[in-house]
Parts: C-alpha cells; sequence; structure tokens
C-alpha cells in the first residue's frame, strides 16, 4: 500500500488549466522529486495535497484516508507537513518558537492546564522544548535559538522551514525547491540531511526542485509535470532521457532542423 | 556589589518620593515620582523574586497609606488598573492575533451594562416582583458571569467576520461598537431594558464583606472612605490574574498559535494551527477581560450613561497599546499606565498651572517682540482646550521616532 496516493488531480483557476489528471503514487522509504519547468504546476500540486486549495476532481488518499477538504491543519495533523517555496516563516518570534509552532498538533495541553499551570503542563512544554532543540541542531541551527528567525540568513531560513517542518512529526515532508539560491557546497549538505531524515523522522519525502544534480542525487523516482499534466515518471536516470521530458525543458528542436537544412 | 547598590538606590528612591508625596499630598509631581519607582523597578538589574517583593511593597502597603493623605491617588490609580486590564485585553486581539480592533470597549459597555441593569432597580422595569437591585454579594457571582457573557460576545462578533482581514475587520469592528452603544442609547423604548441616554443609577457596590472583622478588631469604618482603598485593592487583584493568565497563554502553545497566526497565517494553518478556533479564542479572552473590568468600572462610578463607551475610548485603548509596544505585556502595561497618567495628571497639572500663571499675570519678556501680559491672553488661548492637542502630538511624534513603542517586544533568552 503506498503511504500517499492521488487519483486524476485536476485544478483550474478561472482560464487556466493548472493541474489535469495528475495521478502518483509515493512510498513509503522513497525520496520523490517533482520536477517541470516554471509554471508547470508543482505549487500548486503541493498546495492541493495540503488542502490550501481544493481539488476540482480527484482523490488523494492518505495511510487509505481521503484527504479532499480537509484543512491544513487537519492534513498536519494526519501526518503530511511542508515548506514553503517563498520562505514563509515567522519572522517576529524566535527560532525555537518557530519550531515549538510545528509541534502544535502533537501538544495536547488544555486551556485548564495552562491557566492553572499544571505539572502535566511543564512536563509537556519541557518534552516539547527539548525536541525543539533536538530538531535545531539536526539543522545547525545549534546556538540560534533565542534569536528572531528574521535574523537568520537565507540558507539558515530554509533549514529552520525544514526543521519547523519536521516538528509537526510528519510522515511525509513536502519540500518546495528546499535548494533554492544557495550554492554548491550548501546543496550538498542538504542532500545529506535529507538523507539523514528519512527513516529516522519521516517515512517519504516528495520535493519540488530545480537543481538537476540534488534531484539527480537523492530521487529513488521522478515525476515530471508540464503544463498541469504529468509527462513521465521513473527512476532518475529514465527520466532524463525521456525525449518528453527533453522536449518539455529545451524546446522541440525544430529550429535546429530547420538550421540545418 | 553591583546588584546591592542597585537595591540601595531603589530603596532610598521609593522611601524618598514616599517621603515627599506624603508630605505634599497636593503636589502632581511627587506622585508622579511614585509612579515612576515601578517603572525604576523594572530596569533594575535584579531577580525576580526581588522585583515582586518590592513591587508588593509599594503597591500593597506604600500606595494605600498615600491614598489616605490625597483620596485622588486611589481615583487615579484604580483608573490606571482599568486602563492596564482594558489595554491587556486589546493587546491579545492586536498585539498577539493581529486582528486590528476598533470597537474594543464594545465589550466594556457589555460587563458594565451586565451589572447596571441587575445591580440597579433598572431591572425592575421589565422584570416584575421587585428583586432589584439585586444584594451587593451579587457582585462577585456578576464578575464570574461577565467573564463569560464576554467571551460570548467575543466569539459572536468573531464567527461572521473571521474571513476579513486587516483593515475589512477593523471596519466591523468598529460597526460593532456603534451597534452596541446605538442599542444601549435606545433600549429603553419599548421595554426599558438600559434606560437609554438618561443612564443607569444607583449601581450597587461590591459587599464590604471583611467590615465586621475590622470591626471585630475595634477599627471604626467609615464606608466612604473605605471604598477607594477597597475598590483600588479589587482592581489590584483583576489585574494580578489578568497578567497571570496573559503570561500563561503567551508562553503555551495558544500563545505561539497566535503570534504564528499574526505572522503568516496560511503559514500558520500548514504547521497544523486551527486558525478559526485559536482567532475565536483570542477575541473570547480579550472580550472576557473587558467584560469583567466593565463590572467593576459601573460598580466603581455608581452611575454610568452610554457616554462612558464612545468609538474614542476604543481609539484610546488601542493608542495605549501601540504607544506601549504592540505584543508586549510589560508595553501593554506601561502604554495604559503612561496615557492614563498623562491624560489625568500631566495634562491636567499643565492646565492648572498654565492658568494659574494667567491669572497671576504674570509677564514674559520676548526678546524683539517687547513684554506679553499673560493675562491678556484671549479666553481661546485656555490651555485646558489643549490637552488632546497635546496628547495628539505626543502620538505623532511616537509614531515618527519610536514606532514600534516603548517597550516592545523582545528576544528575551528563556529559561
Amino acid at each position: 500500500m503506498a503511504l500517499l496516493e492521488l487519483r486524476d488531480i485536476s485544478k483550474r483557476f478561472g482560464g487556466l488549466q493548472a493541474l489535469s489528471l495528475v495521478s502518483m503514487k509515493i512510498e513509503e522509504g522513497m525520496i520523490a522529486s517533482l520536477i517541470g519547468p516554471n509554471g508547470a504546476g508543482k505549487t500548486t500540486l503541493f498546495n492541493t495535497l495540503t488542502g490550501i486549495y481544493r481539488p476540482d476532481q480527484g482523490e488523494i488518499r492518505f495511510k487509505d484516508r481521503s484527504l479532499v477538504g480537509l484543512k491544513p491543519e487537519s492534513i498536519t495533523g494526519a501526518g503530511i507537513s511542508r515548506t514553503f517555496q517563498n520562505i514563509r516563516l515567522f519572522s517576529h518570534m524566535s527560532v525555537l518558537d518557530n519550531v515549538l509552532v510545528g509541534m502544535h498538533t502533537r501538544l495536547d495541553t488544555s486551556l485548564v492546564d495552562i491557566f492553572l499551570a499544571t505539572k502535566g503542563f511543564y512536563a509537556r512544554e519541557k518534552a516539547a522544548r527539548t525536541r525543539a532543540e533536538e530538531l535545531i541542531e539536526l539543522t545547525g541551527l545549534r546556538g540560534r535559538e533565542n534569536e528572531w528567525a528574521q535574523q537568520l540568513s537565507y540558507g539558515e531560513q530554509r533549514r529552520l522551514e525544514i526543521a519547523r517542518a519536521l516538528a509537526a512529526a510528519p510522515q511525509l515532508l513536502l519540500l518546495d525547491e528546499p535548494t533554492a539560491g544557495m550554492n554548491a557546497s550548501e546543496a550538498q549538505s542538504l542532500m545529506r540531511l535529507f538523507r539523514d531524515v528519512m527513516g529516522r523522522y519521516v517515512k517519504a519525502i516528495l520535493l519540488i526542485e530545480h537543481n538537476m544534480r540534488v534531484v539527480m542525487g537523492v530521487s529513488h523516482r521522478v515525476h515530471v509535470l508540464d503544463y498541469g499534466e504529468k509527462i513521465a515518471e521513473g527512476v532518475p536516470d529514465e527520466v532524463r532521457r525521456d525525449p518528453r521530458v527533453i522536449e518539455a525543458y529545451l524546446g522541440t528542436g525544430d529550429w535546429l532542423k530547420n538550421a540545418r537544412s | 556589589m553591583n546588584r546591592s547598590l542597585a537595591l540601595i538606590g531603589l530603596s532610598l528612591y521609593i522611601a524618598g518620593s514616599c517621603v515627599l508625596a506624603y508630605f505634599f499630598p497636593q503636589s502632581v509631581l511627587a506622585f508622579l515620582l511614585v509612579e515612576g519607582s515601578l517603572l525604576l523597578l523594572y530596569y533594575t538589574p535584579v531577580s525576580g523574586r526581588v522585583k515582586s517583593f518590592f513591587a508588593a511593597l509599594v503597591l500593597l502597603v506604600l500606595l494605600p497609606i498615600l491614598g489616605f493623605t490625597n483620596a485622588y491617588y486611589f481615583e487615579i490609580a484604580i483608573q490606571i488598573g482599568i486602563f492596564v486590564a482594558l489595554a491587556l485585553g486589546l493587546n491579545i486581539v492586536v498585539g498577539f492575533v493581529g486582528l486590528l480592533n476598533l470597537g474594543f470597549v464594545a465589550f466594556y459597555a457589555i460587563g458594565a451594562y451586565l451589572w447596571a441593569v441587575f445591580g440597579s432597580p433598572q431591572a425592575n422595569q421589565f422584570i416584575a416582583g421587585g428583586w432589584f437591585p439585586l444584594s451587593p454579594n451579587w457582585f462577585f457571582v456578576f464578575l464570574i458571569l461577565s467573564i463569560a457573557v464576554g467571551a460570548l460576545t467575543g466569539i459572536l462578533l468573531g464567527l461572521p467576520v473571521l474571513r476579513l482581514r486587516g483593515d475589512y475587520l477593523a471596519i466591523v469592528t468598529l460597526g460593532f461598537a456603534e451597534v452596541v452603544r446605538a442599542l444601549v442609547n435606545n433600549l429603553d423604548k419599548p421595554i426599558n431594558l438600559t434606560n437609554g441616554p438618561k443612564g443607569i443609577a444607583p449601581i450597587s457596590k461590591p459587599p464590604l464583606f471583611f467590615k465586621p472583622v475590622l470591626e471585630f478588631f475595634g477599627v471604626q469604618v467609615v464606608d466612604a472612605a473605605l471604598y477607594p482603598l477597597y475598590f483600588y485593592f479589587l482592581v489590584l487583584l483583576l489585574v494580578f490574574v489578568i497578567i497571570l493568565v496573559t503570561r500563561r497563554l503567551e508562553n503555551s502553545r495558544v500563545g505561539r498559535a497566535w503570534k504564528a497566526i499574526r505572522e503568516d497565517e496560511i503559514a500558520a494553518s500548514a504547521m497544523g494551527v486551527p486558525v478559526v478556533r485559536m482567532k475565536l479564542l483570542g477575541f473570547a479572552v480579550g472580550a472576557s477581560f473587558a467584560s469583567a473590568v466593565g463590572v467593576l468600572f459601573a460598580a466603581k462610578q455608581v452611575f454610568i450613561n452610554p457616554e462612558s463607551f464612545t468609538f474614542m475610548e476604543s481609539i484610546g485603548v488601542l493608542a495605549m497599546v501601540i504607544l506601549g509596544g504592540m505584543g508586549s505585556v510589560p508595553g501593554a502595561i506601561l502604554g495604559a499606565t503612561g496615557v492614563t497618567i498623562l491624560n489625568l495628571q500631566l495634562l491636567k497639572g499643565l492646565s492648572l498651572w498654565l492658568n494659574g500663571l494667567r491669572q497671576s499675570g504674570a509677564v514674559l519678556s520676548i526678546p524683539l517682540l517687547g513684554d506679553l501680559s499673560l493675562a491678556n491672553l484671549p479666553a481661546q488661548f485656555e490651555p485646558a482646550k489643549y490637552e488632546r492637542m497635546v496628547f495628539g502630538l505626543i502620538l505623532i511624534v511616537m509614531m515618527i521616532f519610536r514606532p514600534q513603542g516603548i517597550l516592545p517586544p523582545t528576544q528575551e533568552p528563556k529559561k
């Protein structure tokens, strides 16, 4: 049984068919990549998956439960969490608090506990803090806990987003262009982080990525979107040689033929 | 070494200002120095326990003693307490959850009218049986009840408008406050619920339940002299509870969720924060604070009418929160205290002083322009008329030079 299964997802914005009949399966233990030219519908697919948009048709099944129509917070509660392409941290909150917000669904302190500051409240807060510090350590942000998120550098902010998403204890982690704007060595260390996280913290990762070195380096499976349609799927080497993929990225090549003749 | 020096300095300052205020009970300046001791205490580098000890000393012992030399001190302290409670409530909605609320005074009015109607003969107008006014003992029941009623109205307002954001929400809250005010202003017909613009009086004061104890110890009690002290302690207790609740909420998953919604609603919901429920909770908590303090206000004033709950009151509380620093509990407290002192003491004192100068016929010598006798100033230059202008100027200057407020939220190291 697949961890996540999308069946014939379509989403339309006015005259634009952003997604049409996209299907895919993500198995446990898999790092999958979603690639495609700009505007192919990758982020729309993420937003549909996480409940920000509701699909016009199609079915999303996660651990054999339908996610269509659920609110984003319920989908996070079910075990999917994500990062954002354009970083969306809580800028005026500390690094630690950013991660702790991610634990909201896993912290079941009631209002009574909070008002009375019961032992249970302190115990849970302390446990949450310990776990948050572990994630901060994992993402290499140790020592920055009390700084505001907006004071971190760009690369650190990207890593904090990952720590925050992991705090929700997801089984499936969605990463939207995690290495965007990073140099080669930063991207390398992030790839190591993905492999560390797999199995230990999450059961599967789906990432949107433009950096082909990262895609080919970490993915077990690659899905390719173009104009809202899935045009190819396979192991990295297959996809790299797929003529439809090459065409989507580089064009039809007619001008080459024309130039030759 | 530094610490003991700071402690000695602080003690000397508190003692000195109290002695001054004690011997010059009419001096605004002396009392300001006493009030300043709490601000000084906030900045003194001593442990939390020492701070609480000094704060308790000033608030529980020294201020009540000074209050007996000049009863107006109690009045000022009670007003400050009321506005601190309101500002803390609004700070939750505006500062934590980030929802601009221009009609916060509506919840204050609801609390005040709740006790005013049933704690006075007013309720006899629409409930037969002549049961009203309820006995003063009911005051405490209504104080608790007002928390529930405030929370409920907060949720009722919140439910239909949660999809609105920013400016749109602000306009709706403004409209809500006007609706509440118009209702209390007009609900004297066909059934007389609120007595309309004439207002409600006399409203019962809370019971002097400790009076038998005092008499047992042979203390002669004059009710009229005891009430200011009593209200002072009631307000102090209410503010203390509100600060405690706010602090605990702030450092829990609820407070973090509120701030996350303020920072980025979509990211917050993607992290599992139930945005709608948390917003409603913020509305409810803020409204319940305002409503509870409204009950206290009605009992203290004995008389209330719709004039006490105008749009300007909402703006005043908002100005306190913004001046203090949005999203900061010490900021809201300082903002409320500062603005109340400014309105009740500084600007009034300034007006009195200028008027005194005018009447004494003082002459200003201005180079090139010659002598200017203040007595000849036309009545349009009456200083009392410029109170609001000075306040407005202060707001403008503050927003230009310190838009984040006096004590904005900081990145405190967490223990």
